[in-house]
């Protein structure tokens, strides 16, 4: 069974059509980073994948359940535009109010060991909103693998990350892909997605103009997807 | 069980975080007590009408200041895209809609009750005298204003103009509640307990309620995902 499951998906804004008869799938334990310009439709096919938005047509499976069923959402982590963490509450109340939506056992033992994985347990009360940027996003980052998932789906994930951050990230995706997880991640930031990546998909004005293995030829020069079956 | 506890904890973070915030309830607040007391000028206090305009003068304060309120019910999870992650969360779109409802209910309830008492001291109106029959009115009515207001406010979340948007889509469906609790508040307001006259107003705000409340949790997930 795939992991991930996407199947003649179209998905329309009025009438343009922002996703074009998609077709891709993601094993358990890869990592498949999803790449293209502006506009190709990234963020979109994330976001059906997620559960947020409906294709306007196709199917999509997350270990071979749709991704608005309960269990799949348990089993999906999320990283998206947005830090997706309340500003006027805390650090550990913004961790231990995710570990209860999720259902997780002791909430507030969970959230206490995110916020060390993270670098955050010194400022645990502290209130977002007196947060820095990187802060913000190793909480972000730390809401999004609290509970454990499976499927991590990611959405520029290294865009405007501090350096602390990034390591974290990086960290913390490595350990998930040994142990099993399954990661697929929109970005532009090309050397970082590489290393990690095990598959490679170029989208294309909302096609997929490459779906397959990464290969040396793509680390060793990061635009030689784009060169070669993208826009140039 | 389950579904209860996932209720409480959406709850719990409104109203935790309007606590802290209070953007919504000072708005509300102060809305409805400049009006209160600018009518109170523009009436006399003493005069017997004034007893009889005042119940709808009432609820047309708390429909209005409470639309202030359930504005920002949904528009708090804009700011850092937070209502992404409460859609994926494993919570059912009911649990999470029932939670902001109930949030936004224990806050327009202090609105209103604060509003009373000023509204007593300023109209000269003795509002304690049926005081059990009127926090039923104001029961069923409150919650009338919050599940409408509230299912609208995810439907206008992503609208530009939503503070505009969401009054003018609420109050015509609101005409039925609105007009069941002016009508029972009024003879309460007198100090007249609800009699055969008014009594038939009762199953109107509570088939309003169960027939709004039904419809509201039955779609509130095609509303937060489309």
């Amino acid at each position: 069974m795939h992991a991930v499951a996407v199947d003649g998906v179209w998905k329309y804004y009025g009438d343009f059509p922002a996703l074009r008869d998609i077709r891709l799938e993601s094993e358990p334990g890869s990592c498949l980073a999803l790449i293209g310009r502006n506009g190709a439709g990234k963020t979109t096919l994330l976001r059906i994948l997620a559960g947020f938005n409906r294709p306007g047509k196709g199917t999509v499976r997350i270990q071979g359940r749709e991704p608005r069923e309960t269990e799949t959402r348990r089993n999906i982590g999320f990283i998206g535009h947005g830090i997706a963490v309340y500003d006027e509450l805390s650090a550990m109340e913004n961790l231990t109010l995710y570990a209860k939506l999720y259902g997780l056992d002791d909430p507030k033992r969970v959230a206490m060991h995110w916020l060390e994985q993270t670098g955050l347990e010194r400022v645990r009360d502290g209130l977002v909103r007196e947060f820095s940027r990187g802060m913000r996003q190793r909480l972000a980052v730390a809401r999004s693998f609290l509970h454990n998932p499976s499927v991590l789906l990611l959405d520029e994930p290294f865009t405007a990350l501090d350096d602390r951050a990034i390591a974290v990230l990086q960290r913390l995706l490595r350990e998930g892909l040994a142990a099993g997880k399954t990661i697929v991640m929109s970005t532009h930031q090309l050397r970082e997605a590489l290393e990690l990546a095990s598959h490679v998909a170029l989208l294309n004005r909302g096609q997929v103009a490459f779906h397959g293995l990464r290969t040396p030829e793509m680390v060793a020069d990061p635009g030689w997807v784009y060169a070669r079956y993208g826009e140039g | 069980m389950e579904f209860a506890r996932q209720v409480l904890v959406i709850a719990a973070k409104d109203l935790r975080a309007e606590l802290r915030t209070k953007e919504a309830l000072n708005a509300s607040a102060a809305f409805a007590l400049v009006i209160l007391l600018l009518f109170s000028f523009a009436f006399d206090p003493d005069a017997e009408t004034t007893r009889e305009i005042a119940s709808g003068l009432l609820w047309i304060v708390f429909a209005f200041a409470g639309t202030l309120l359930l504005n920002r019910s949904f528009a708090r999870e804009l700011p850092n895209d937070c209502l992404d992650a409460l859609v994926a969360a494993p919570v059912p779109g009911a649990a999470l809609f029932l939670g902001k409802v109930l949030a936004n209910y224990v806050l327009l309830i202090a609105i209103e009750m604060l509003s009373l008492v000023v509204f007593g001291i300023f109209y000269n109106v003795r509002w304690t005298v049926q005081f059990g029959q009127l926090m039923f009115v104001l029961v069923l009515g409150t919650w009338a204003l919050t599940i409408m207001g509230t299912i609208f406010s995810a439907l206008t979340v992503n609208i530009r103009l939503r503070e505009v948007m969401l009054p003018i889509l609420i109050y015509p469906f609101l005409v039925p509640a609105l007009m069941s609790a002016m009508q029972l508040t009024v003879g309460l307001m007198a100090g007249k307990p609800i009699g055969p006259e008014t009594a038939n107003w009762v199953p109107m705000l509570i088939g309003f309620n169960v027939i709004y409340t039904a419809v509201s949790v039955f779609l509130v997930e095609t509303v937060l995902v489309g």
